[in-house]
């Protein structure tokens, strides 16, 4: 990334196929405009969503990962979302532990109706994550 | 594995894909892949020559997996997975790149679309690497129906299902079908009776051979997918044996308790044992637990007392029935607006203030005041009536936003019923606009106008209040700028419609979508309008968006010929995309077992085994196994991280 450009964190989105996804696409079927940081991942639930995902993802040079799924009580497969909500809170614990603002992790719940705060959950994550630069503390070392 | 000869397919969409990404920078990107053997752009992928595009590139060179960057899976996975299979690969090694609803249409930097573009496709053309050839899983259908709700919706879908040969379960929250329109007194635009249309469906609906009604039920959970749901009933006691009920009105002589009737809208009262409309379906009286004293001979007993056919039985159980089925139609309807939701408007709480429906009971024969329009509050003849459209809906600052459809019509049928019952009644209409697309719509707000000599003021009401025995409304009148008052003796509200009380629960048990206004939603606004987005599961009427009888009608013919369609397969395919473990990783520690929450996992000599038949493909199980010895098939780990590492790039 050349000096001159304004600093963008990139994002690894992973949205669950039966909401969020789908509420992305309503977005898009609004046309309603959020920033491009986020790259999304569907997957079939977040309850899918290994927290060695998050990690490989910050490995890899992520600066901010977000986790998307159906609202609590609405998951497609009954209790994915309850699974991954208990996960996540691990996550936070562990990034904080070793060094990463655990703001760089999200999660949010996105029904397929929500378009409108599809696009507002990426904006605010990539205003929030601005200030906080851009993340090394997991990031592999580029090779030569 | 020997690499992939992966094609990639990159659509402009006309210029929705290609005004905001620079495609042919895309398909040159995708080139540079490794295991990317061939690339194409095209304006049109879906079109004729696009898809015959796909297949011809497939053969020629020898492709096996293939990537389409276009609009979302949801749209035309099925559509080139077809070709996949017509161009003779497996139908599964095809996925799809959604670089239009996810990309192309929320970003309008085309520099920064692009380069999003890119890793989205790129992370899909890593995912297939991997992607392994599947059988679509055959399972057998259950060749039943379930609808639930018993407006006119849920009749029409429940006899065109029936009448092909498939039995259907009938469910209704209410002692009676009919739904709102048994409640209507006349329909537009033709002012035929409601009930002489719709009695004699129900009463096709109570004989017919193949559908079994269940009155005064819900539904309260459901298992298993489409195809095969298991639905769990609850069906109230209604405490009288409708085969012995004779409905000779002894009891609700004698039945001292009375209450509001919400049949007729709380314009009357009915007794705990009561009827809810001569016409009801089934013909049968229902005892209201709730109001009863207390389901107790020594407290009263009255009604079973008088009761000579001995049909009332104070023991008889609510019960849970379990019905097996391979397809639902949801059709339960709307509700009114809650008026307490407009203060200016009174609230709910100034007299002779009614809502469209109360008037529609006014209205008629079988209503409270047996068809003669009597203001409430002292039974005398309104001379002037207010009718006021739009209140609750168009209104996004602090209402509905949306259109509720069918009120200027209904407004416009309520001022010539009106004229008819009073015709030296005058009647005021305020309106916004006056939507009356249909066939014969026009034509009747014309009449409405003209030989009912009905006069329309457009403007919004700004207050009403009651005033000398009157209700004085203040108005605006746009078009000549003047303000309006107007001492009448009755104000018709015609409120917006909402979806039914009782929608957000049964779509939460059902697992369907609703829109932004707590409709059902369909999955897709043009292609698929009748579907939701689980599948088996149907809509018709007014649940899914604010309609009229005809539309709910045609909704509800097309939502059965969906049933039909699907319950005529003899096998129907599943998405093979479960979960397949390594018994080479697997230590058998079960973690997988308790994640599971299907419990399609068990474990077998001190290894994890899937039960194919009962796995969803939710990958719970790949998320908690510590060794990923476990993963869902073409969504496995090792193709996550690949995407992950394909996006930030």
């Amino acid at each position: 990334m050349s000096d001159q450009q304004p600093y963008e964190p990139r994002i690894v989105a992973f949205l669950c196929k039966w909401c969020s996804s789908a509420g992305s696409d309503l977005a898009g079927v609004s046309r309603i405009q959020y920033p491009p940081n986020a790259a999304p991942i569907t997957v079939p639930c977040t309850g899918a969503v290994s927290p060695m995902y998050i990690l490989s993802a910050f490995n890899k040079g992520a600066d901010g990962v977000l986790v998307s799924g159906c609202h609590i009580g609405d998951c497609h497969y009954i209790e994915g979302n309850f699974l991954a909500r208990r996960k996540m809170h691990l996550i936070m614990e562990l990034l904080e532990f070793i060094g990463v603002e655990p703001n760089r992790f999200r999660m949010s719940w996105v029904s397929a109706a929500e378009g409108t705060k599809f696009a507002q959950v990426i904006t605010d994550f990539v205003e929030d994550l601005k200030p906080l630069g851009p993340q090394e503390r997991l990031k592999k070392a580029e090779r030569a | 594995m020997s690499k992939k000869r992966t094609g990639v397919f990159v659509c402009h969409c006309g210029t929705n894909i290609a005004a905001t990404v620079d495609v042919a920078r895309v398909a040159k990107e995708m080139a540079g892949e490794d295991t990317v053997a061939f690339t194409q752009e095209y304006v049109y992928m879906c079109s004729e020559p696009g898809q015959e595009s796909v297949v011809q590139a497939i053969k020629d060179n020898k492709l096996d997996s293939v990537v389409v960057t276009c609009c979302s899976p949801n749209l035309h996975e099925k559509t080139f997975r077809d070709n996949a299979t017509r161009a003779g690969i497996n139908n599964f090694t095809c996925e799809i790149a959604n670089i239009r609803e996810q990309c192309s249409w929320v970003h309008a930097d085309k520099a920064k679309g692009t380069e999003k573009a890119i890793k989205i496709s790129r992370s899909v053309v890593r995912r297939v690497n991997r992607n392994q050839p599947l059988d679509a899983i055959a399972v057998s259908v259950t060749k039943r129906a379930m609808v639930i709700g018993g407006g006119i919706a849920g009749i029409q879908a429940a006899l065109d299902i029936a009448n092909a040969g498939i039995e259907v379960v009938l469910v209704e929250k209410q002692a009676t079908i009919g739904g709102r329109m048994l409640q209507l007194s006349e329909t537009f635009p033709t002012l035929d009776c409601s009930q002489c249309v719709l009695s004699p469906k129900m009463v096709e609906v109570n004989r017919h051979p193949n559908i079994r009604l269940m009155t005064y039920s819900e539904v309260q959970e459901i298992s298993g997918s489409v195809g095969n749901f298991r639905v769990k009933v609850h069906k109230r006691s209604t405490f009288v044996d409708p085969d012995k009920c004779k409905i000779c009105d002894h009891c609700t002589e004698v039945c001292p308790v009375v209450v509001p009737n919400e049949y007729e809208l709380n314009l009357t009262a009915r007794r705990a044992i009561y009827i809810p409309y001569a016409q009801a379906i089934p013909a049968s009286f229902t005892l209201d637990e709730d109001a009863c004293l207390g389901l107790n001979p020594v407290v009263c007993g009255k009604c079973k007392d008088v009761c000579e056919a001995g049909a009332i039985d104070y023991d008889i159980q609510s019960k849970t029935i379990t019905e097996d089925v391979g397809a639902i139609v949801v059709a339960t309807g709307f509700d009114l607006y809650d008026q307490e939701n407009m203060p200016e408007l009174g609230g709910g709480k100034v007299e002779d203030v009614l809502d469209g429906l109360q008037f529609e009971r006014l209205c008629s024969a079988s209503g409270a005041t047996k068809g003669h329009v009597l203001r409430p509050s002292d039974h005398t003849v309104p001379k002037n009536v207010v009718f006021i459209q739009c209140v609750g809906s168009r209104d996004p600052a602090k209402h509905c936003a949306y259109c509720s459809k069918i009120c200027c019509m209904y407004t416009a049928k309520h001022a010539q019923l009106y004229k008819h019952h009073v015709p030296d009644g005058r009647a005021y209409v305020f309106y916004i606009d006056i939507r009356s697309g249909g066939k014969g719509y026009e034509e009747f707000v014309q009449r409405t106008m003209e030989d009912n000599d009905t006069l329309y003021l457009r403007g919004r009401v700004s207050k009403l209040y009651r005033k000398d025995g009157k209700v004085r409304v203040l108005g605006t009148d746009t078009l000549s700028g003047q303000n309006v008052e107007i001492d009448a003796d009755m104000v018709v509200l015609a409120l917006a419609m909402v979806p039914s009380k009782g929608t957000a629960e049964i779509a939460k048990v059902l697992k369907i979508g609703r829109d932004k206004d707590g409709f059902l939603a369909e999955a897709h606004p043009k292609l698929r309008p009748v579907e939701s987005v689980t599948g088996g599961i149907y809509l018709a009427g007014a649940a899914q968006a604010p309609k009229d009888i005809p539309e709910t009608v045609s909704q509800a013919g097309a939502a059965a010929s969906k049933v039909i369609a699907l319950l005529s397969q003899a096998k129907l395919n599943r998405a093979p995309l479960i979960a397949k473990v390594r018994p080479s990783h697997c230590t058998g520690c079960g973690m997988c077992v308790d994640a599971c929450p299907f419990i399609a996992i068990r474990l077998e000599n001190g290894k994890a085994v899937v039960n194919e038949a009962l796995c969803e493909g939710c990958g719970s199980c790949s998320a908690t196994c510590l060794r990923a010895a476990i993963d869902v098939k073409n969504v496995t780990q090792l193709q996550i991280h690949e995407m992950i590492e394909a996006c930030l790039a």
